[in-house]
């Protein structure tokens, strides 16, 4: 069932502001409170909206659970790639080989309060990313598949 | 009789389990070897600001993993239930 014009305006109108919300939080996992998991829900939050103001109908040309599910198993293959980086360069899994290396996300920070650096802390920012792709995708299947009784006629 | 000795020995372990924070001041961890360490060395360690993230993501890494593949099972689970339930209508995935 759709909701109102004045319902369906605002979601539409909130969608792109929860998603850059969810990817700054995905991105500043490393310098900010939150992270992969948090950044990812606030994203498919945003879905949730759309989709529980739209119907199911409505949505499932835009949002598709085949990309979806891609991007979940994407994520999770990304993170274990890159945790098996590690291995192929001679040091144990999960190490953190990038950090203070001065290569891709390799700058040192001082200790203690410091403004903070987006290029800083070694693999914790592709994990994050990856971690954060995940859960985008895995709760986006799940609300589909859950909110796919909303039919856009009432009683269909 | 045998009820009123269960519920007997339920009543000591919990009082028990409850005596030992109640011992401890407010605010006072018991044990702090292992915070001071991530706040002594995380920053220099990992060139991560946020400790909390620095410990998810790369001191305890495998707890993160087993996270992500509990999601993914989950997510996994929810798709073969509704596969099932919705196998009549639309079906655009194949």
């Amino acid at each position: 069932m759709r909701m109102s014009k004045l319902v369906r305006t605002g979601a539409d109108l909130l969608y792109p502001f929860a998603l850059i919300f969810g990817l700054y939080i995905i991105l500043h996992g490393h310098l900010t409170p939150g992270g992969g998991f948090q950044g990812g829900a606030v994203v498919a939050t945003g879905a949730a909206i759309v989709i529980v103001a739209w119907a199911y109908e409505d949505v499932a040309g835009m949002i598709r659970k085949v990309t979806m599910k891609a991007q979940e198993s994407a994520g999770l293959l990304l993170f274990i790639g890159t945790a098996a980086l590690a291995l192929g360069l001679g040091y144990a899994f999960f190490t953190n080989v990038l950090a203070n290396s001065g290569s891709l996300f390799g700058l040192s920070v001082p200790f203690g309060p410091n403004p903070g650096e987006l290029n800083t802390a070694g693999v914790i920012p592709i994990m994050n990313i990856a971690v954060g792709i995940e859960v985008w995708g895995g709760l986006t299947v799940i609300l589909l598949y859950l909110l796919s009784g909303l039919k856009k006629e009432e009683g269909s | 009789m045998k009820r009123g000795l269960v519920l007997l020995i339920f009543v000591i372990l919990a009082g028990g389990l409850l005596l030992i924070p109640a011992l401890l001041d407010f605010g006072v961890p018991a044990f702090s070897d292992m915070d001071d360490y991530f706040l002594k060395n995380g920053q220099e360690q990992t060139a991560a600001n946020n400790i909390v993230t620095a410990v998810v993501f790369d001191y305890r890494g495998f707890d993160t993993l087993g996270e992500s593949v509990v999601l993914f099972t989950a997510v996994v689970g929810v798709g073969l239930m509704f596969r099932h339930m919705l196998k009549e209508e639309e079906y655009e995935d194949e």
